[in-house]
C-alpha cells in the first residue's frame, strides 16, 4: 500500500523520507513540485492525488508541511489521506506541535513511530495509547533519566491494547486526581448574503474529552435533547448499539485527550445567527477609489457575550491601500496578500463596532467585479448554540468519585458574509 | 577532538576505565567536526558502533537513522551496524532493524549474518519480539532466505499470539512480492489465516488475500459470515480493506437487487426460515428475494457509517452504492455529506465520488444541496467539484435557487472558477429546457463582462447552446458580432466566427463584413482563429459568392503560405472543394452539403460521466484511469451461485431456528476455545451466521463432525497441550477421535451423572438428540426430565452395534426437523416455546468443564467470570390473547441467552400467530415507553394461521418493572407489556469454586440474604434441586466438591452485578444463601427460590 513517505516543507525541501518497501528515489517528488508550481502560490490548490508514470503521489498539507505518500498500486485514496492526517496528529500529540523544527529535532522518534505505524505499507498501530506504550513521548525529564540510567524510550512488551477489544485504552492507568472533562464545541457554518439573509447555515459540533481516570471506568454520557443530533460519528470506544437504542453515549474512554464524537445539527432546524453585519463596500467607477463601511452588531446571542470577533477580507488584487478608522479594535491591511484583518475583540451591544474609510485602487485599473467576502470569527463561551445540553455523566466499573465537568463553546466555523 | 579518539585507540585494554569514560563524552563532540567535513566518511560512527558502551552505540545508531531520514546514503556502515543486531538494548535493536531493512537489499551477503539472530528471536517467549523479528526478516528482501521466510511465516501463522499472526499476514505480501513462485504455498497460509477468528488478524489477512490471490474467491465463502460478524470490531484500516473485498465478492455471488419489481424482504423473518427449496422456487420467479447473506453484509456494514475514519465511511458508501437496492443507497448520503467538514484532501475525494453518484442519481443529494454551496475560501478544485455536483442535481424545481447561487459565483475573483460556472450554466440550460432562455440571456449579459476568461467561456457556451436551439437567435449572433472586436481570447473569437459562419444565412448583412475585418487581421490571429476564418470564408463563398468571392480568394491565398501546416492543409482542401476549376473532382458538387450540413448539437456533459466504470472510492476512480492493481467489479450474475457454500460448519443447523439457545450456547462455548478475549463479539458473529443459515441437512452432517473436532480439541487442551490449532489435528485423527469418544461415552455411563467429569458437549448433544426424539413423540415441555433416561437408553444401546453413533442420531434429528416443519406451518406456538434442550444434568457438568477450559484458554486477561448459558426449558407466557388482539395472538418466552441487540438487554422471543380470518399485514413493533427496548423487525405479512417468532431485547434495568410497548398491525395497535420474573434478569456465568468463594467473601453482611427451607427427603436429591433452581432463575452451576453444597452464579444483565446463590443441604433442611450487591434483587430472588424449593 503506502510505499514511501516524504515530508516536504514550504520551500520545497524534502527534510525526511521513510521507505517501507524498496527505496523510491527522491526524484519522484519532482512530479509533485511540478504540480505545486502549476497550482500557484496557494498550497491548498495542489491536487491531493497526482499520477506519475510509475507511482501515484497522494499528499496532504498540514502545519505548512506536505506529507507526500508514494504508492504503486490501487488503494482507496481516502485510506492514504486519512492515514497521513493520522501521522500528523500523532506527531502533534507527541511533540506538542507538528512543525518542521520539531520533526527535525526528534527524527529518531519520528522514525521509530513511522516504523510502528506501518508494516509493509499497511497500518499496524495508529492508536495513540498503543504507540505511547511502545515509544514513550519525549520529555526533558525522561531524556535526562535515560542518559543517566541508559534506559530507552522503547517499550519491550506488546502493549496490552493491541490485543484487547479496546485497543484505545492502556492497562494499569493510575491517577491521584480522577477527572473527566468534556468540551462541547459547536461551530456555525453559514453563508449570509448581501441583504443579510441567511443563504445556508448549519451547526457542526464536537465533544472533546479529557479523561484521566484510574482503572477501567465505564462511562455513560446522556443528553437532555439527543434528538437534536442529526448525524454523528463516534470514537471507536462508543457503543453504537446503545446510542441507537437509547441515545446515550456509553464507552470505556481512552486515556487522555480524545474526540468523543462529532455531530451535525440538521439544516432543517433554524440556526440562530449570533451577529449581524451591516456593510457597504463600493468602488467608484471613476477616480480610482472606493468606500468601506462595516458595522457589526449582536443578533441572537442568547444573552451571552460575543468575544474574539475578527473580520477577515480578501481584498481585490487592484486595491493599493486603505485609509480606515475603527471605533473599536485594530485593523491591518497587508498590501502583498491583500488581506484586511479587523480584530474587534468583544462585541459591545451598547456601542457597536464600526470600520469606516476609503480605499484606493490602482489607477487605471477597472473597477473590481466583485466585492470581497467577509470571513468572520467569533466565540461565545458557555453556550452551545444548538441548545444541546449534557444531562449527566455516570461512571460504572470503578469505585471512586471522579471530578466531572462540561464546558460549552460556540464558535464561528466557516462563517461568510457575501457583499 | 579527534585526538581523543585516536588516543583511545592507542590506549588499548590497559586503560580500560578511563577510555570508557572518554568514549562516552567525546564522540558527540568529535563527530561533528568530522562529520561536517564528511572527511573520512563516518569513520567516527563506525568507531562508536564498535564501542563496548551501549549508550555510545545507541547514540551512533540515532545519528545514522537521522542520516537515513535525511536521505543520505550510509551503506558503508553495514558491517558495523549488523554486529549489533543481537543487542540487548531494545531501542538499539530497533534502530539496527531500521538500518537493516533499508540496506539489506544492497548488501545481501552481509545481511545473511543477521539471519540466525532473527531465527532465534522467532522462538522468543515475548510476542512483541517474535513479531518484530518476523517483520524484519520478511522486510530485508534477500532472495536467498525465501525458504527461511516461508517456514517462519508458516510457523507464525499458527502462533498463539494474534499479533504475531497479524505480522505473518503482512509477511505473506512481502514474500509474494519477492518471489511470486511461492504463491501456492502462500495461499495455503492465507486460507489458514482466513479462518482466524481474531479481529486483529482479519484485516491484514484480507489485505494479503487481495494482494496475492484476489481471484480465489472460493476461499472467502466459508469465512463470509464470520467476516461480516467481525467487521464492526476489526481495526479501522482493516475494515476498509475487508469492505472493498466483500464488495467485489458480493458482486459475484448475489443477484442484482436492482431489478424491476424487486421485493425487499429486508428483515422479514420469513426469509430466514425459508427452506432451500422454497427459495429456489422464488428465484425462478420474477420476484426478487434478497439473499440473507447479502442482507447480512449490508446490515453489518451500516453501523460503520458512524466511524470517525473517513476512509471507512467512504468504503461503506461505495459498498452500498454497488450492492444495496436503489432505495437504500440514500442511507449513506448523510454521512458522506458529513465528511465534507473534514480536511481539504478528504473533501476533494469525497466530492469526486459524490459527483459521480449525483450524475446517476440526481435526487440522491438534493436534500443536502446547501452543503455544496461554494465558499470563497474553498480551494479551486473543491469549488469546481461543488459546482459540478450542483449542476448535476439541478432540476426544474431547484434550478432557480441554483442559478441564483451561480450568479454569485460568476462574479468570483477566482477566474478559473468563474469560467467553470459559465460552463455549468450552459449545462443547466441544455438539461432543463425551461430555463434555457433565461440562461442564454444571462450569458449574453456576461459577454460584456470585463474579464476575458469569463467572456470567452460565455461565448463558447453560447455557441453550444445556440447549436442546440433552432436558429431564431439572430439577435444574439448580431450582439456577438458587435462584441467581436473587444474579445481577444482565441477560443472565443474562433467560436464567434464559427457561429457566424454556421448561421451566415440568418445574418446575411453582418457576415461578409466580419469576414472583411478578419481578412485584414488574418496574419496576426492565432491558429485556431485562422482555421475558423478559412471556414467562414468557405461557407460564405458557398452562400453569398457575389459579395465574398474576392475576399475568400484573398484569405485562401494567405492561408496557403501560412507557417502552420494545418492551416495550409485546410486551405488547400477548401480551395479544391469550393473553387471550381478543371481539376476539381466529384467532391466539389457536394461542397455545400459537406460544409453546410446541419450539425448535431453537442451534448454538454459532465466530466464525471464515464467515471462510473470504476468502483467508487478507488484510486482509479479519482484518476479516471485504471491504476495498477485495480480489480474490476464484476457484473451481477444472472443466477446466483450456490449459496450453501457459505454455510459454516460450526453450528448444528438442523434445529437452529426452533431451538436457538442450545445451539447458540454451544457456539459461544466453542468460541471460548479459541478465545482471544473477544468472546463476546465472536458470539455475536457466529450467532448472526447461525440465524441466517438455512437449515440444509447437508450442513448438519458437517456440523456434527465439527463438534466432534471441537470435542477433540477440548480433550486435547485438557490434556495440557493447549494448542489452538488442534482443529486440523482433530480432522486428521477423526478415527481415533471416534474411538476415543466411544470410550468416553462408555466411561460416562459408569459414572454418576453429576460428576464433573470431562464428558462434554458430546453428551450434551446426545441428550439434545434424545430430547428431540422424545419430543417427537410426546411434544410436551414438562417431560424432558423423564426423557433424560429415555434418551440415554435410546442412544446407548446403539453404540455397540455401530462404530459411530452419530449417523443414527442425526438421521433421527432430521426426521424430527421435517415433522416439525410441517407442524410449524399449522400452529407454531405449541412448539416454539419448547425447544429441545439438553437436560439439566448436562448443565451440571458443562460449566465445570468450561471453567476448566478457561484456565487453558489463550485469553490474555484470564477472566474467571464468563457468561455460560445454562439449559432450561423456557415457559411461554401470554403477551396478547388472540381474542383481545382481533386475531393477532402473541406469546413470549425468555430464550435465556445473551441478547444480540445489545448488552444489558434481556432477550425475549415472541411468537406471533395470526388466528384471524385474513392475512395480517405489516406486523411491527410500536412506540415504547420508558424502557429501552429493541423491537423486532417488522413482518410484512402474516398468513392466516401462520406464526412467526421474532426476537427482541428489553433492558429492564435490573428491575421487575413491566416493559410496555405496542404491537401494531397495519390497522390496529395493541398495548402489551412484559413483566419479567426476577430470575430472567440474570445471565449465568461460569466461575471456579475458588472464585465463587472469593466473590462470595466480598459480598457479606448487607449484601447477603439467606433463608432456611424445610425439605422433604425425596426433594433433596441434588438433581431436583438444581432443576428447580434453574427453572426459577437463569443461573449457572458452579462446580463444587461437596455433594451437599450447590453453587450457582449469574450476573445481572443490565448492570453486570454478580448474583451468587448457594444451597447447602442438611438433614431435613436446606440453607439458601444469596449474595449480591443489589439487595432488592437478592431478596426477591430469595423469595422465589424459597417458594420453588419448599
Amino acid at each position: 500500500m503506502i510505499h514511501s513517505l516524504f515530508l516536504v516543507n514550504g520551500a520545497g525541501d524534502i527534510f525526511l523520507e521513510k521507505h517501507w518497501k524498496s527505496v523510491v528515489g527522491r526524484s519522484v517528488c519532482d512530479y509533485f513540485f511540478e504540480a505545486q508550481s502549476k497550482a500557484g502560490e496557494d498550497p491548498e490548490n495542489v491536487p491531493p492525488v497526482i499520477s506519475t508514470p510509475h507511482h501515484y503521489l497522494i499528499n496532504v498539507y498540514r502545519h505548512k508541511i506536505f506529507f507526500l505518500a508514494v504508492i504503486q498500486t490501487e488503494v482507496p485514496p481516502l485510506f492514504v489521506i486519512e492515514f497521513l492526517h493520522r501521522v500528523a496528529e500523532t506527531f502533534q500529540d507527541y511533540f506538542g506541535e507538528c512543525s518542521e523544527a520539531t520533526i527535525k529535532d526528534n527524527v529518531v522518534i519520528v522514525y521509530e513511530l513511522l516504523e510502528e505505524m506501518l508494516d509493509n505499507g499497511f497500518p499496524l498501530a495508529t492508536e495513540s495509547n498503543i504507540l505511547k506504550e511502545l515509544i514513550k513521548p519525549p520529555t526533558i525529564l525522561r531524556s535526562m533519566v535515560n542518559t543517566i540510567t541508559g534506559s530507552s524510550n522503547v517499550g519491550d512488551t506488546l502493549p496490552t491494547g493491541q490485543l484487547s477489544t479496546i485497543p484505545w485504552r492502556r492497562a494499569g492507568v493510575k491517577y491521584t486526581n480522577n477527572e473527566a472533562y468534556f468540551d462541547a464545541i459547536e461551530e456555525i457554518d453559514a453563508i449570509i448574503d448581501k441583504s443579510g439573509s441567511t443563504v445556508c447555515a448549519e451547526i457542526q459540533g464536537v465533544i472533546d474529552a479529557c479523561v484521566k481516570l484510574t482503572g477501567m471506568p465505564d462511562l455513560t454520557l446522556s443528553f437532555m435533547n439527543p434528538r437534536l443530533l442529526d448525524d454523528v460519528s463516534f470514537h471507536p470506544c462508543v457503543r453504537f448499539k446503545r446510542w441507537e437504542s437509547e441515545k446515550v453515549l456509553s464507552f470505556i474512554p481512552p486515556d487522555g485527550n480524545f474526540r468523543l464524537m462529532s455531530y451535525h445539527v440538521s439544516a432543517q432546524n433554524l440556526v440562530a445567527i449570533p451577529i449581524y453585519v451591516k456593510q457597504n463596500i463600493s468602488f467608484f467607477e471613476s477616480g480610482s477609489s472606493g468606500r468601506l463601511d462595516i458595522t457589526l452588531g449582536p443578533k441572537q446571542t442568547m444573552g451571552k457575550q460575543v468575544e474574539g470577533l475578527t473580520v477577515t477580507m480578501n481584498m481585490p488584487r487592484v486595491l493599493l491601500s486603505v485609509n480606515l478608522t475603527a471605533t473599536q479594535g485594530t485593523h491591518k491591511f497587508d498590501p502583498v496578500t491583500k488581506i484586511l484583518v479587523w480584530d474587534v475583540g468583544k462585541l459591545n451591544p451598547q456601542k457597536l463596532p464600526n470600520l469606516k474609510g476609503s480605499l484606493s485602487v490602482q489607477s487605471g485599473a477597472p473597477k473590481p467585479e466583485e466585492n470581497p467576502t467577509l470571513n468572520i470569527q467569533f466565540k461565545i463561551q458557555q453556550l452551545a448554540i444548538s441548545g444541546l445540553k449534557v444531562s449527566r455523566l455516570d461512571m460504572y466499573g470503578e469505585k471512586y468519585k471522579p471530578f466531572k465537568g462540561v464546558k460549552y463553546l460556540t464558535k464561528a466555523g466557516r462563517f461568510q458574509v457575501r457583499t | 577532538m579527534s585526538n581523543s579518539l585516536s588516543y583511545n585507540d592507542q590506549g588499548g585494554p590497559d586503560t580500560g576505565v578511563e577510555i570508557g569514560l572518554d568514549t562516552q563524552t567525546s564522540p558527540a563532540a568529535g563527530a561533528f567536526g568530522l562529520f561536517s567535513t564528511d572527511f573520512k566518511k563516518n569513520d567516527d560512527l563506525k568507531e562508536m558502533l564498535e564501542s563496548n558502551k551501549e549508550s555510545v552505540k545507541l547514540d551512533a545508531m540515532k545519528r545514522i537513522v537521522e542520516l537515513i531520514a535525511k536521505g543520505k546514503n550510509v551503506p558503508e556502515l553495514f558491517p558495523s551496524v549488523v554486529k549489533n543486531v543481537a543487542s540487548k538494548n531494545i531501542e538499539l535493536k530497533k534502530l539496527v532493524y531500521v538500518y537493516l531493512v533499508r540496506y539489506a537489499e544492497e548488501q545481501q551477503d552481509l545481511a545473511l549474518l543477521s539471519i540466525s539472530t532473527f531465527q532465534r528471536a522467532l522462538k522468543d517467549s515475548n510476542q512483541l519480539i517474535r513479531a518484530s523479528a518476523l517483520r524484519v526478516l520478511s522486510s530485508i528482501r534477500v532472495p536467498i532466505i525465501v525458504p527461511i521466510m516461508m517456514l517462519a511465516i508458516q510457523e507464525a501463522a499458527t502462533d498463539l499470539s494474534p499479533y504475531v499472526r497479524k505480522t505473518a499476514a503482512h509477511a505473506i505480501q512481502k514474500l509474494y512480492s519477492m518471489d511470486p513462485e511461492k504463491k501456492e504455498q502462500l495461499i495455503d497460509v492465507i486460507e489458514k489465516l482466513l479462518k482466524d477468528k481474531s479481529t486483529l488478524v482479519a484485516g491484514s489477512v484480507v489485505m494479503a488475500f487481495e494482494e496475492v490471490c484476489p481471484d480465489r474467491i472460493d476461499l472467502i465463502h466459508k469465512n463470509f459470515r464470520k467476516l461480516c460478524g467481525l467487521l464492526v470490531d476489526v481495526e479501522e484500516w482493516g475494515q476498509v480493506v475487508i469492505m472493498n473485498m466483500l464488495t467485489r465478492y458480493a458482486r459475484t455471488q448475489f443477484t442484482s437487487p436492482w431489478k424491476e419489481g424487486a421485493l425487499f424482504d429486508g428483515n422479514n423473518a420469513q426469509a430466514f426460515y425459508d427452506s432451500d427449496e422454497e427459495r429456489k422456487e422464488s428465484a425462478g420467479e420474477a420476484v426478487y428475494i434478497m439473499d440473507p447473506d447479502h442482507r447480512l453484509l449490508l446490515r453489518s456494514t451500516k453501523p460503520l457509517l458512524q466511524s470517525r475514519n473517513t476512509a471507512v465511511v467512504m468504503s461503506v458508501a461505495q459498498l452500498y452504492w454497488h450492492l444495496a437496492p436503489k432505495h437504500e443507497v440514500s442511507l449513506v448520503t448523510k454521512s458522506l455529506v458529513r465528511l465534507l467538514r473534514s480536511h481539504r484532501e478528504v473533501q476533494y475525494i469525497v466530492l469526486q465520488n459524490i459527483a459521480t453518484m449525483s450524475i446517476q442519481r440526481k435526487g440522491l443529494f438534493e436534500p443536502y444541496m446547501k452543503s455544496f454551496y461554494v465558499r470563497s475560501t474553498d480551494s479551486t478544485h473543491i469549488k469546481t467539484l461543488k459546482l459540478e455536483i450542483l449542476t448535476n442535481m439541478a432540476n426544474e424545481a431547484n434550478i432557480s435557487t441554483i442559478l441564483r447561487e451561480f450568479q454569485t459565483y460568476v462574479k468570483s475573483q477566482d477566474k478559473v472558477f468563474a469560467a467553470a460556472t459559465v460552463q455549468a450554466i450552459g449545462r443547466c440550460a441544455t438539461n432543463i429546457t425551461e430555463v434555457a432562455d433565461t440562461c442564454l440571456n444571462g450569458l449574453v449579459l456576461l459577454l460584456s463582462n470585463r474579464d476575458e476568461a469569463v467572456v470567452a467561456e460565455s461565448v463558447v457556451v453560447i455557441k453550444k447552446l445556440l447549436q442546440t436551439q433552432p436558429t431564431q437567435h439572430t439577435d444574439i449572433i448580431k450582439h456577438m458580432a458587435k462584441l467581436f472586436d473587444n474579445i481577444t481570447v482565441p477560443m472565443a473569437r474562433a467560436s464567434i466566427l464559427w457561429l457566424i459562419g454556421e448561421y451566415c444565412e440568418t445574418v446575411p448583412k453582418i457576415a461578409p463584413d466580419v469576414l472583411r475585418k478578419m481578412a485584414k487581421s488574418f496574419t496576426s490571429e492565432e491558429d485556431i482563429v485562422k482555421l475558423q476564418i478559412v471556414n467562414l470564408a468557405a461557407k460564405l463563398y458557398l452562400t453569398n459568392a457575389k459579395q465574398t468571392k474576392l475576399l475568400t480568394q484573398y484569405i485562401l491565398n494567405l492561408g496557403k503560405y501560412d507557417q502552420n501546416y494545418d492551416i495550409r492543409d485546410r486551405t488547400r482542401f477548401i480551395r479544391q472543394l469550393i473553387v471550381p476549376n478543371e481539376k476539381s473532382g466529384p467532391l466539389a458538387k457536394y461542397a455545400r452539403r459537406i460544409l453546410l450540413a446541419p450539425k448535431p448539437a453537442p451534448v454538454l456533459e459532465s466530466a464525471f460521466k464515464d467515471r462510473d466504470r470504476f468502483q467508487l472510492g478507488t484510486l482509479s476512480h479519482t484518476l479516471n484511469s485504471k491504476a495498477t492493481g485495480y480489480l474490476e467489479l464484476s457484473d451481477w450474475p444472472e443466477v446466483a451461485p450456490d449459496q450453501s457454500v457459505r454455510n459454516v460448519e460450526v453450528i448444528e443447523q438442523i434445529t437452529e431456528s426452533m431451538m436457538p439457545s442450545v445451539e447458540k450456547g454451544r457456539a459461544a462455548k466453542a468460541d471460548k476455545f479459541y478465545s482471544d478475549s473477544e468472546e463476546e463479539e465472536e458470539d455475536g458473529g457466529s450467532k448472526d451466521s447461525g440465524s441466517d443459515d438455512s437449515k440444509s441437512s447437508g450442513s448438519s452432517e458437517a456440523s456434527s463432525s465439527e463438534s466432534e473436532s471441537e470435542e477433540e480439541e477440548s480433550s486435547s487442551s485438557q490434556s495440557g497441550s493447549g494448542s489452538a490449532s488442534s482443529e486440523e489435528e482433530s480432522e486428521q485423527s477423526s478415527d481415533s477421535d471416534s474411538r476415543k469418544k466411544k470410550k468416553k461415552t462408555l466411561e460416562r455411563k459408569k459414572k454418576p451423572k453429576k460428576e464433573s467429569s470431562g464428558s462434554d458437549s458430546d453428551e450434551e448433544k446426545d441428550h439434545g438428540k434424545g430430547d428431540a426424539s422424545s419430543e417427537d413423540s410426546s411434544s410436551s415441555s414438562s417431560e424432558e426430565y423423564s426423557s433424560d433416561s429415555e434418551s440415554d437408553s435410546g442412544v446407548a444401546p446403539e453404540k455397540p452395534s455401530k462404530p459411530k453413533p452419530k449417523p443414527k442420531a442425526k438421521s433421527k434429528a432430521k426426521v424430527v426437523q421435517e415433522t416439525k416443519k410441517e407442524i410449524t406451518l399449522l400452529d407454531l406456538d405449541i412448539f416454539a416455546p419448547t425447544p429441545t434442550m439438553p437436560t439439566s444434568n448436562s448443565s451440571i457438568i458443562s460449566p465445570s468443564l468450561l471453567s476448566d477450559l478457561d484456565g487453558l484458554s489463550l485469553s490474555s486477561t484470564p477472566s474467571a467470570i464468563q457468561i455460560c448459558p445454562v439449559d432450561f426449558i423456557p415457559v411461554s407466557h401470554e403477551l396478547l390473547h388472540r381474542m383481545s388482539g382481533k386475531g393477532l395472538g402473541a406469546k413470549y418466552h425468555y430464550p435465556r441467552q445473551p441478547c444480540i441487540h445489545g448488552d444489558g438487554m434481556v432477550a425475549v422471543e415472541l411468537s406471533i400467530t395470526n388466528s384471524s380470518e385474513r392475512t395480517l399485514e405489516d406486523v411491527h413493533f410500536g412506540e415504547k415507553s420508558g424502557q429501552n427496548i429493541h423491537g423486532f423487525d417488522s413482518i410484512e405479512s402474516l398468513e392466516v394461521g401462520a406464526s412467526v417468532t421474532a426476537s427482541m431485547g428489553i433492558d429492564f434495568k435490573d428491575s421487575t418493572q413491566a416493559a410496555s410497548f405496542q404491537l401494531c398491525t397495519k390497522d390496529d395497535q395493541f398495548s402489551v407489556s412484559i413483566t419479567p420474573a426476577v430470575g430472567e434478569l440474570l445471565l449465568p456465568v461460569t466461575m471456579t469454586e475458588q472464585d465463587f468463594v472469593k466473590e462470595q467473601g466480598k459480598l457479606l453482611g448487607m449484601n447477603e440474604s439467606s433463608a432456611t427451607i424445610n425439605t422433604t427427603p425425596e426433594s433433596t436429591s441434588t438433581d431436583s434441586i438444581v432443576r428447580k433452581v434453574v427453572t426459577v432463575a437463569n443461573l449457572g452451576m458452579v462446580p463444587s466438591d461437596k455433594d451437599t453444597l450447590l453453587r450457582f452464579a449469574a450476573k445481572l444483565v443490565s448492570s453486570g452485578v454478580l448474583v451468587l446463590v448457594s444451597v447447602e443441604l442438611k438433614e431435613e433442611t436446606a440453607q439458601l444463601r444469596i449474595n449480591t450487591e443489589k439487595t432488592v434483587i437478592g431478596s426477591m430472588l430469595l423469595r422465589e427460590l424459597k417458594a420453588a424449593l419448599a
